[in-house]
């Protein structure tokens, strides 16, 4: 027998957990029935039996107009909710006919360079009916005014809105690098848009914090809910230091984990994410509504954790991630498709993965009582097990001065390097066995079809761009983008002014250029 | 005493997925290479550009993107047009297994697939290094 039983991020389990473990638990303080705080059994009293989560899949690829298709045919077969994948060049604020997007147009996501593109991409999806996630950061102000825009042209108003934009610049700096400005002017920026939001767009969720990428870029479960939180609490001290008041838009903050292979260990970390929050909000910040301190979150299972071989494998672990998930009290959720280690899923894998979601939702019956798992001494000791090691990560980081400033350090950067380097080892000597890859391997592989995004998209954006910039009045652009530099100088909110380059037609890149010569621009220290 | 073996490791385009390269880079440092990463968001000129600066022996290429056709074809003429074909280009990513054969018709020493451990990329880059 082995003699070393770890979670897949090298937690020690025990043998066997009993009453003595969880003697120290006090159910109103530590649990409490869902939807009382602190919220660890779930934010809602019905949960899953009064509404189920959202299925909403990401998804973009190549032209918004075969991402627009793709959007009609998984709202048709019953996805409830939109979810926006850009491709690099838009990610990082690149038009299409820009040097630096060739050989990248389209093809890990849609692109998008001007309006007319989101008019596309939204055409005959009515924006009060759908909500809409959109995973953007550098240039998450810009591509939100691109969707009031077009909100605006439907004759659909800003407060029937609702979506999410991801706009969760500290952890670009840590793990997902699609950042655009320096860490401050970025912080600057995320606030302006919270500030807005709160104000004229009151449905829409201004900061999706996300885990996702920390753990995707090879954190451990506790490195992702400490280093995910701290984000939070640093975005909600920005917004008091502008002296908005926390109830305000505290209720508009969410979150976004992911969900790995190791079962118990992810739904303990969802469960310690919703108490920690709340006691977070309610003791540091002094918040009073309910609604502030409910950690809501999206889960997308692990990306990182499939494989090229035996690809198939794929739907039984993303079947086993989406479980726990939903387990751990997700409020929506996207699972992959099994061919998405190898390209962005075809349309029967994209299907699959949501007949996968709908099976756990309707044939499993995991819903038909909250918080299933609530009092096992194993869930309970580990969720308070996460919650204790999580807190000391986040007390190491107020020591540092907060998120802003350990990001400029590379602390959480080389936190994750080192944890990232631990478990490629692990799995090299075969400490921790991936099925398929290091153990139970086969010889030859039939070779899969997969999506195949085409060169010629490239072109076809192009020729966008220039039809656009011959349509557009000219006067417009130049006065439209310098009202937007003067606000960016003198400290005004930018999201008025972009709102205005939007309608003008200016390009993603001329609205992020004009912003970078005010706030400069980040460049990757190449820590490893 | 011989000179240790430099390698450059490059991110080129705007793929910000880096937690391959970062595992690699450092697998080389620990084997006893010396490593050069150029960090995320490199153009193919700047990647050449830092390889004929710190007269490297080879590039090593992670790309996550599907850019990988194109990324390579432009390193490997650039490096052509400097005089600097003798460096060897190696790399890894989200690379379909049908598109290799076209990659080593193009110059590309080595193409690494996914589950590729640590220990045969080191072993690899030592054998072609040292031939």
């Amino acid at each position: 027998m082995k003699n070393k039983f770890t979670t897949i991020s090298s937690v020690p389990i025990d043998p066997l957990y009993t009453p003595e473990n969880v003697a120290a638990l006090n159910y109103e303080k530590d649990l409490n029935n869902p939807g009382h705080f602190p919220f660890t059994r779930g934010l809602h009293e019905t949960m899953y039996r009064g509404r189920l989560w959202t299925m909403r899949l990401f998804s973009g690829f190549g032209t918004p107009e075969e991402t627009n298709k793709r959007y009609k045919f998984l709202l048709e077969h019953g996805q409830t909710g939109l979810s926006v994948a850009f491709d690099f060049p838009t990610l990082m604020g690149v038009d299409a006919d820009q040097k630096r997007a060739a050989g990248e147009v389209g093809k890990c996501g849609v692109n998008i360079s001007t309006l007319k593109d989101m008019e596309i991409l939204f055409d005959g999806i009515p924006l009060d009916k759908v909500t809409t996630s959109m995973t953007i950061n550098g240039p998450a102000s810009v591509l939100l005014a691109m969707y009031l825009v077009v909100a605006e042209k439907q004759g659909v108003s800003w407060e029937q809105i609702g979506g999410t934009v991801q706009n969760d610049v500290l952890k670009e700096f840590i793990a997902q690098n699609s950042y655009a400005f320096p860490p401050d002017p970025s912080m600057r920026v995320v606030v302006d848009m919270i500030e807005f939001c709160t104000e004229k767009v009151p449905k829409w969720n201004s900061v999706s914090i996300s885990g996702y990428h920390i753990r995707e870029a090879g954190s451990t479960a506790v490195q992702e809910l400490a280093f995910t939180l701290a984000d939070g609490i640093a975005y909600v001290q920005a917004c008091i230091e502008r002296s908005m008041k926390v109830d305000d838009f505290a209720p508009r903050l969410s979150f976004f984990f992911d969900a790995h292979n190791d079962f118990f260990e992810e739904i303990a970390k969802f469960r310690a994410a919703r108490r920690m929050w709340a006691n977070i909000m309610k003791d540091r910040f002094h918040a009073k509504s309910d609604r502030s301190m409910m950690c809501r979150f999206h889960t997308q299972t692990a990306g990182c954790s499939l494989t090229a071989q035996q690809p198939y494998n794929n739907v039984v672990r993303t079947t086993l991630q989406a479980l726990a998930a939903v387990m751990g009290g997700t409020q929506s959720l996207h699972t992959n498709a099994w061919d998405e280690t190898l390209a962005l899923p075809t349309e029967l894998a994209a299907m699959t993965a949501l007949r996968t979601q709908q099976i756990i939702a309707t044939e499993s019956g995991v819903i038909n009582t909250i918080d299933p798992l609530a009092g096992s001494y194993f869930v309970e000791s580990l969720t308070n097990q996460m919650e204790k090691e999580a807190n000391t990560y986040i007390e190491k980081i107020d020591k540092m001065g907060g998120m802003v400033q350990a990001v400029k350090s590379g602390y959480p950067q080389r936190e994750i390097a080192e944890a990232s380097y631990r478990y490629q080892k692990q799995i090299d000597s075969k400490e921790k066995i991936i099925v398929g890859v290091n153990e139970f391997k086969t010889a030859k592989e039939p070779p899969m079809e997969t999506l195949k995004i085409s060169d010629d998209i490239h072109e076809a954006q192009t020729r966008k761009i220039a039809e656009v910039k011959k349509k557009r009045d000219a006067k417009k652009v130049s006065a439209t983008l310098t009202a937007l530099k003067a606000a960016a100088q003198n400290n005004k909110n930018i999201m008025p002014p972009l709102c205005d380059c939007v309608r003008a037609y200016c390009t993603l890149n001329e609205m992020m250029e004009t912003l970078k010569s005010v706030f400069g621009e980040y460049h990757d220290p190449g820590i490893f | 005493m011989k000179k240790p073996l430099r390698i450059l490791i490059g991110k080129p385009g705007l793929d910000g997925h880096d937690r391959g390269v970062k595992v690699i880079a450092r697998a080389l440092r620990d084997a006893g290479f010396e490593v050069v990463y150029t960090g995320l968001h490199q153009t193919p000129e700047a990647i050449v550009a830092s390889a004929i600066q710190e007269d490297v022996d080879a590039i090593g290429l992670s790309i996550l993107s599907g850019a990988h056709n194109f990324l390579f074809q432009q390193i490997l003429s650039l490096l052509k047009e400097k005089g600097a074909n003798d460096i060897a280009v190696f790399g890894g990513g989200i690379i379909p297994e049908k598109d290799i054969p076209a990659l080593k018709k193009m110059g590309v020493a080595k193409v690494f697939l996914p589950g590729a451990t640590t220990d045969e990329i080191v072993k690899w880059v030592r054998k072609e290094l040292q031939s």
